[in-house]
This record gives C-alpha cells, sequence and structure tokens, in this order.
C-alpha cells in the first residue's frame, strides 16, 4: 500500500520533471524564431527601446519599406528570392541524385577501399565551410564563375553529397536484399527493380536527405557571402547584409526578410514532414 | 518439358569455397528437396538456380538450356523467399500482378491471372491490403501467389516456412504439396528442417558442407543411409549409434565411446546382412531407430532376427500414441519406443528386444554404411 503510493507518486514527479524539461527546450528552440517574427512587425523604435516594451505594437512599415524602392531602405527581395530558389532547388536535385546513387551502392555493393572511401566522404563533410570559402573564391574567381548560380551550386553539391550519401546508405541498408532478387526474378532489369521497387520504399529517406540538403543550401551564408556579389546571384542570407549600413541595423528590415526566408522551408518542411514521420514500412518482409 | 540439371557446379567466395562440384538432375514436374544443416549451401545452390549468385564453375541447365550466364528475368523461374520480400509499397493485387506489368501484358490478361491466383490461394478478401496489413501466413500465400502468377517453368523456394509458428507450418506444408499437385510444377525446395523435407518431397537431396551426401525418395535416406550423417539427420528421434568392434564373423560388442573398447562391453550377434562384410577387430558404428528397440511384451510382428536386452529406463516422454523411453546400452544413451503405453517408473529395468534385421551398421573410420 504504502510502496504502491510512493511509486504512484514517483511517477507523478517523473512526469512533471519530463514535461517541465520538453517545455524548456522547445522554448529554446522555438523563442528566438518568434522573436524574429515578432520583430519584423514592431516599429524600429520599439525594437530599439531600453527598457524592452512589453506590449508590441503592430507595423507592416519594414515589409512595405523592403518591396518599397531602393532609396528607402527598400532590397531586391524578389531576385535573392528568385536566385535561392535557383541555387537551392538545383543543387539539391544534383546532391541527391548523385548521393542517391553513392548511398546505393555502399549499401549493396562490394567493393575495394569502401571504408576508407566512405570515412574520407565523412571527413571531407566535416571541414567547416568558412574554412573554405578563401580557396573557392580564388578558384572560382580564377575559372570565372565567381558571382554566378553555377558556381554556389557546385560548392553546395559537393557540401550536400556526403551527408546524403550517408543518409541514403542508412535507409538502403535497411532494405532487405531479397526485395531487388525479387523483383529481379519477377522481369525486371537491376535498373527496373531499383526505379520500381527499391527507391519507392526509400522514397521517405531520399525526402529526409532532400529536405536537408535544401536547408543547408537555402540557409548557407559564409559561402555564399563569399561567392556572390550581384543582384544577378545574391542569395537571401546574404541579401540580409544589406540591412546593415556603416553605422547602423535595420533590425526590423532584417527580420522581415528572415520571415520572408523562413516561410518557404517551412512550407516544404510541412509538406514532406508525412513522409518523414511515416518512416520505412517494411510490411513486406518477415512477419 | 523442364527438367533441372546441375553439373559439376561449384561456388566460391573469395577463398571459401561455398559449394563444391553438385551434379544434379531434377526431372518435370519432380518435386526436390535439397535440405541439410545450416550452412551446407543449399541456400547457394537455390540461388545459383535462380541466377541470384554468379556461379563459380560448371553449367546450369533449365529445360536443357544452359542459363549460366543468363539474369533471373530469362530463366522463366519464380522463388519464394524466407522473408517473403513482399512490395511494401504495393497492394497485394499489385504484388500478384507486378510480373506481368512488368512484361506489359494487357490488362485484362493481368486481371484474370491474378484472380486465378488468388482464388487458387484464397486471398480474394486481401487483395486491396499493403503486406504490412497482413498476417505472417498470409504473407506467406501472397508470396506463393507471386510465384504462381505468371506460371513459371521451375518454382524455387527458400526456406519459406521458417517464419511460421509450429501449427500454420504444418498448414502450409500441407497447402505447398495440394499446389504441386495442383499446378504440377517442377518445385525445388530448400529448409533445413528434415520433416518438411520428408513430408514434402518426392526426392530429398540430403547436403553437408557444401557436398551431397545423399539423393533418394524420402524412405530411401530413411532405411538405406549412406551413413551416420544421413542417419542422424533424418528421421525423429534420430538414430541411436553405439560405438562397437566386430568379434569373430557374428558377433558384435557394444561399448562406451570413452573406453576405446577395452573393457568388456556388451556383446550383441552381429545382423546377418553385415555378416560377411565386416572383419574380426573392426570398429564399427551399430545404429538402430528407436521404433526397433521396444519393451517386450509388445503385440509386434512375429519373426526377424532379434536379441534380448534388460536395461534401465531413466526417462519417459509420453507422446499420446507412443512412449519414448529413454535408456542406456553400454554406457551410451540410446531412446526406444513402446506403443501400448503403461506407466513406467524412471529407474525400473524392462527387457527389450532389439530387430537386428532393422539395424544398421557403419564403419568407424569413414562413417560410412556397410550393408548389402
Ligand atoms: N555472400 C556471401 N559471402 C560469403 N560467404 C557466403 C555468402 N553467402 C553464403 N556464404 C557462405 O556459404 C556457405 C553456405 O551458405 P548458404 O548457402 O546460405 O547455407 P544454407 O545451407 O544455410 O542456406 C556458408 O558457409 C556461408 O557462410
Ligand atoms: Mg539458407
Amino acid at each position: 500500500m504504502d510502496r504502491n503510493l510512493t511509486h504512484r507518486n514517483r511517477r507523478r514527479v517523473l512526469k512533471a520533471v519530463h514535461f517541465v524539461a520538453l517545455f524548456l527546450t522547445m522554448a529554446i528552440i522555438c523563442i528566438p524564431g518568434l522573436w524574429i517574427v515578432l520583430n519584423s512587425f514592431r516599429p524600429t523604435v520599439e525594437i530599439m527601446a531600453k527598457p524592452p516594451v512589453w506590449t508590441p505594437s503592430f507595423t507592416l512599415d519594414h515589409y512595405r519599406a523592403m518591396f518599397g524602392g531602393a532609396g528607402e531602405g527598400g532590397v531586391p527581395v524578389f531576385s535573392y528570392f528568385r536566385n535561392s530558389m535557383i541555387v537551392s532547388v538545383t543543387s539539391t536535385v544534383i546532391a541527391i541524385l548523385i548521393g542517391m546513387s553513392g548511398g546505393y551502392a555502399f549499401a549493396r555493393y562490394r567493393f575495394k577501399g569502401k571504408g576508407a572511401y566512405f570515412v574520407g566522404l565523412m571527413l571531407f563533410r566535416a571541414v567547416p565551410g568558412v574554412a573554405l570559402s578563401l580557396p573557392l573564391f580564388i578558384v572560382f574567381a580564377r575559372v570565372g564563375i565567381i558571382d554566378t548560380h553555377f558556381g554556389l551550386i557546385l560548392a553546395y553539391v559537393a557540401m550536400n553529397v556526403p551527408f546524403t550519401v550517408w543518409l541514403t546508405d542508412g535507409f538502403f541498408r535497411q532494405i532487405p536484399k531479397e526485395l531487388h532478387e525479387a523483383a529481379e526474378i519477377d522481369g525486371c532489369t537491376r535498373w527496373q527493380a531499383f526505379w520500381k521497387v527499391e527507391f519507392p520504399v526509400a522514397r521517405s529517406g531520399v525526402a529526409s536527405a532532400a529536405i536537408f540538403a535544401f536547408l543547408t543550401s537555402w540557409n548557407e551564408f559564409a559561402l555564399a557571402s563569399q561567392l556572390t556579389r550581384s543582384v544577378g546571384s545574391k542569395t537571401m542570407p546574404v541579401g540580409l547584409l544589406d540591412f546593415t549600413a556603416e553605422f547602423t541595423i535595420n533590425w526590423g528590415g532584417m527580420c522581415a526578410l528572415a520571415v520572408l526566408m523562413i516561410i518557404p522551408a517551412l512550407i516544404l518542411t510541412f509538406l514532406v514532414q508525412k513522409h518523414l514521420i511515416a518512416g520505412l514500412t517494411f510490411g513486406g518482409v518477415k512477419g | 518439358m523442364t527438367e533441372v540439371t546441375l553439373s559439376n557446379v561449384v561456388k566460391n567466395y573469395g577463398a571459401h569455397r561455398a559449394v563444391h562440384g553438385i551434379d544434379l538432375d531434377i526431372q518435370h514436374g519432380e518435386f526436390v528437396v535439397l535440405v541439410g544443416p545450416s550452412g551446407c549451401g543449399k541456400s547457394t545452390t537455390l540461388r545459383m538456380i535462380a541466377g541470384l549468385e554468379a556461379i563459380s564453375g560448371g553449367d546450369v541447365s533449365i529445360g536443357g538450356r544452359i542459363v549460366n550466364d543468363l539474369p533471373p528475368r530469362e530463366r522463366n523461374i519464380s522463388m519464394v523467399f524466407q522473408n517473403y520480400a513482399l512490395y511494401p509499397h504495393m497492394t497485394v493485387r499489385e504484388n500478384l500482378g507486378f510480373s506481368l506489368a512488368i512484361k506489359k501484358k494487357a490488362p485484362e490478361e493481368i486481371i484474370a491471372a491474378v484472380d486465378e491466383a488468388a482464388a487458387i490461394l484464397g486471398l480474394d478478401e486481401l487483395m486491396d491490403r499493403k503486406p504490412a496489413e497482413l498476417s505472417g501466413g498470409q504473407r506467406q500465400r501472397v508470396a506463393m501467389g507471386r510465384a504462381i502468377v505468371r506460371h513459371p517453368d521451375v518454382f524455387l523456394f527458400d526456406e519459406p516456412l521458417s517464419n511460421l509458428d509450429a501449427k500454420l507450418r504444418t498448414q502450409m506444408r500441407v497447402e505447398i504439396k495440394k499446389l504441386h499437385q495442383k499446378v504440377g510444377n517442377t518445385i525445388i525446395y530448400v529448409t533445413h528442417d528434415q520433416v518438411e523435407a520428408m513430408t514434402l518431397a518426392d526426392r530429398i537431396v540430403l547436403m553437408q558442407d557444401g557436398h551431397i551426401v545423399q539423393v533418394g525418395t524420402p524412405l530411401e535416406l530413411f532405411d538405406k543411409p549412406v551413413n551416420t550423417f544421413v542417419a542422424t539427420f533424418i528421421g525423429s528421434p534420430p538414430m541411436n549409434l553405439i560405438d562397437g568392434i566386430v568379434r569373430g564373423d557374428n558377433a558384435v560388442e557394444l561399448h562406451a565411446p570413452s573406453s576405446g573398447g577395452l573393457h568388456g562391453g556388451l556383446t550383441i550377434p552381429l545382423p546377418s546382412t553385415a555378416r560377411g562384410r565386416v572383419s574380426d577387430g573392426q570398429a564399427i558404428k551399430f545404429g538402430f531407430r528407436a521404433d526397433n528397440l521396444m519393451p517386450m511384451g509388445h503385440a509386434v510382428e512375429e519373426g526377424g532376427e532379434r536379441t534380448e536386452l534388460d536395461l534401465p529406463v531413466t526417462l519417459t516422454e509420453p507422446l499420446g500414441t507412443e512412449t519414448l523411453l529413454f535408456t542406456e546400452v553400454a554406457g551410451t544413451e540410446v531412446q526406444a519406443k513402446m506403443y501400448n503405453p503403461r506407466p513406467v517408473r524412471p529407474g525400473e529395468t524392462l527387457k527389450f528386444q532389439l530387430m537386428l534385421d532393422k539395424c544398421h551398421i557403419f564403419d568407424a573410420a569413414t562413417s560410412n554404411a556397410i550393408r548389402g
């Protein structure tokens, strides 16, 4: 009786602790984002006010200014957005195609130096992008692809391939090889067996790899800030710099642009979320 | 006509040789079971027939056509895997129709073939479910359905029942046999379970360490095992084997394995079938099945050679129609059978009779059977 009670109490306490910990974690993750959204709708005075103003007022001034003329704090939002889209989507598609082939090869085939090759890829991923920015800048400048979509896409593909290989390798490894064997016996070529059976089954894995690659490219700043110069190629993260002047920073405008940046990422995540959560359904094998 | 012929088929995995030059002729419509302990090369052999595994040497031919280098899709075979390998993203209907869809058959034709297979296997209710929504037995059935839909020349089964529980396994075993009677195709079936092999096979191929040890009908393997491996692998409980030494030309002295025959063991008559085939002092293994050692006083057929032994019963296992008795002959544990059960107390000594004409003599050095 007594013991029952203590155990029940302990379980209650644990539950409460669990809840508080979860709340704190979510707060830490969400508050900066919330802060950005809030600030994008507040007058500059209020953002800078000390002590802080607790009851926010609402204004669309920053958005109006951002889309306004170049003279009144406007930035070429549409160009930046288009650049970001072109670069992120293209580099993601290419990285997924290459990375998926690589991941599949690592998962299915045996070849010499496989382990070393794999570790090498992962090490490559461990090099911080900033450290590469200067060498890349010099090389790109010589080759003449500085300040182009192509240059940035190339850099992002290189950045995303190792991670995609690693992720899709894990997913393909979980698919029993009997699936493609069954497909081959059913009349498929190796190529058909992949596209008709293994790829659809690994779809969720590929989708998560794609979203990671997309977000990496979409948010990347360090390389982009070096490799792009003009309105024709600057991406949105680099565009944020337009709000910094010599002595002032237009926080409100920056937040407004940041909100515009977050929205597509958010939409994409919601669209793909189903696949991310669905995980792999391995009902086809074993009982 | 689709015979399957293996001649001197070899499989190497790097330096490891998994299959050592196998020769096998399988007739059209025959149900052949490859059986053997785990790791003996059954799956490898089957996968070489399927074309999933390249062969390292020899020839595989299906229907008189050498298929060594043909991909699986050109061999007109179908295969049921141990884990079923159903396509998880397709419904049962799509799973069944997949092979026909790949061949770009007309939709009406696919529907007809799928419905026919579904009817044979009783899958009609499940057609729109995904594999994840099926029970183990149902998945098994779908896997078989997928195999029969396109009327292949040869069915290959790799341990199709080993993921099922005992009851379902027995049930599916019967269904597979019925299926074979209905469609009449050549079937090559791999299992490690000798009961499955005995019940299903027209012919059993017993393998060990990448070699074929014996090929024959289930009864041939049961009654005339070529060596002690076959004798102990086929049949349940396994054949009793006792070390022995031939004494003179008509007696055997049985002894415990460790004694090396130095201490006097139990001397019994040498079965007449072995007389003249063994020599005085030859070390042998003396084998008999539990059915051929039974307590006296049972209504058993008269005649035949037999000898009487007084043996202590250490343990009994009542199985319903029969009771297994564990006892000891010359220091070796053996099993006997009793068909009209009466209570036996452990420790009780009973008078047993051993049917000598049903006993097997194996050479101790080579393990090979010695018989006429
Ligand atoms: N892909 C492989 N690589 C290396 N060795 C293998 C491979 N597949 C099977 N083997 C080896 O070949 C032998 C036979 O395996 P297998 O045919 O699967 O046995 P089983 O009779 O249990 O089906 C085993 O010793 C196994 O370890
Ligand atoms: Mg096997």
